[in-house]
């Protein structure tokens, strides 16, 4: 069977490490109470990884865009053909979401994002406490929304490489190829 | 009329009389105390909500002016609930101790068109330092509208103690800026 590109592969797991990284830092930054030296360093991880997620995101969609995947098995059933690619295409409007509305919760926060803390990044949003107490709860159920999303993905990917053996992890994997 | 001496002398009087007694009403709906520090590089404004100005000012003596600024350090400002109610804790503003921060002047000076020259004592958390910073004033809707700038380190008066006394995490710089506009 295909793979997927070297490049496909190392920006997907790449992106992959980093969400999960930047996914738990939000929990636990968000459950440290009052402030604290190591909070607010969270904090800026927790924002850099989401700058970083979001620049790869980018060159990922237009490697995407310019490289077909390579085909599902033959013989999965038409419904599942949609559902893969209809939760793929929602994975990549996530991977643009949730980082975009993380920062543009931080900007009306007031808070720039000092990449690495080496330069500032674009401020397209002026502090604005009311849109950032709006932003808030959007970037917690929009990082919410893309856990179960992401969790459907793993699921799916264990059946076809445990229960069907169709190959299919296969493709996204590091490695020879089959 | 003629000027005699003592006419001048008296006519000084009651010049430097007025000037003494012009304190400004503070307009604080147009009035600001900010304070710009940066955490991990990343600047950040915050301001005091509660202060009182008290400016003594006139245009035709600026030497003679005064001012007075006390502020509430308990009403500073970052955007969050919980982090205006830790830096009010005693590692920072410690403001039951010390509820008030307050810069007083010694000195006036003109320092050019619209500039003065203002030098005076700043006392925050119980600690006081000679400070001096330029000050522009100019009239703005029949108002003084005076705003300056000074930057102070904060470790010198104790903002900051223990663990936060890592300048990489908050830089000892912090830039107060302020504006107090007034009328007669």
């Amino acid at each position: 069977m295909q793979r997927y590109t070297t490049t496909a592969i190392v920006l997907h797991w790449l992106i992959a490490i980093l969400i999960i990284g930047a996914f738990t830092l939000g929990l636990v930054m968000t459950d440290i109470p009052g402030i604290s030296p190591a909070k607010l360093r969270y904090f800026s991880w927790h924002k850099w990884t989401g700058v970083t997620v979001l620049l790869l995101a980018c060159l990922r969609l237009l490697w995407r865009l310019k490289n077909r995947p390579p085909a599902l098995p033959d013989a999965m059933p038409a419904w599942q053909r949609g559902a893969a690619h209809g939760l793929h295409h929602l994975l990549y409007v996530f991977i643009f979401a949730v980082p975009l509305s993380g920062y543009c919760y931080t900007l009306a926060a007031g808070i720039p994002v000092v990449y690495f803390g080496l330069f500032q990044l674009p401020v397209f949003i002026a502090k604005n406490p009311a849109l950032a107490e709006t932003l808030k709860p959007i970037h917690y159920w929009l990082n919410m929304s893309m856990a179960a999303l992401v969790a459907l993905h793993v699921l799916a990917a264990l059946k076809h490489h445990f229960l069907d053996r169709d190959g299919t992890l296969r493709r996204m994997l590091p490695g020879r190829s089959y | 009329m003629k000027l005699t001496r003592s006419s001048i002398a008296a006519l000084l009087a009651a010049t430097t009389l007025l000037a003494n007694a012009v304190p400004l009403k503070t307009d604080a709906a147009h009035s600001s105390v900010t304070a710009t520090f940066k955490q991990m590089n990343v600047p950040v404004d915050a301001s005091f909500k509660r202060f009182n100005a008290q400016i003594d000012y006139d245009a035709g003596h600026p030497e003679k002016a005064t001012a007075r600024v006390d502020i509430d350090t308990a009403s500073f400002d970052m955007g969050e609930a919980e982090y205006n109610k830790e830096v009010a804790k005693k590692d920072w503003f410690n403001s039951p101790q010390f509820p008030k921060a307050s810069f007083v002047s010694t000195a006036i000076r003109p320092g050019g068109a619209g500039k003065l020259n203002v030098s005076g004592k700043l006392t925050i958390k119980g600690r006081t330092q000679d400070v001096s910073f330029p000050l522009s004033v100019k009239p703005e809707g029949g108002k003084q509208v005076f705003e300056g700038q000074l930057p102070i380190k904060r470790l010198a008066f104790n903002i900051g103690e223990g663990e936060w006394k890592d300048t990489s995490m908050v830089a000892d710089e912090v830039v107060i800026k302020f504006r107090v506009a007034a009328s007669q």
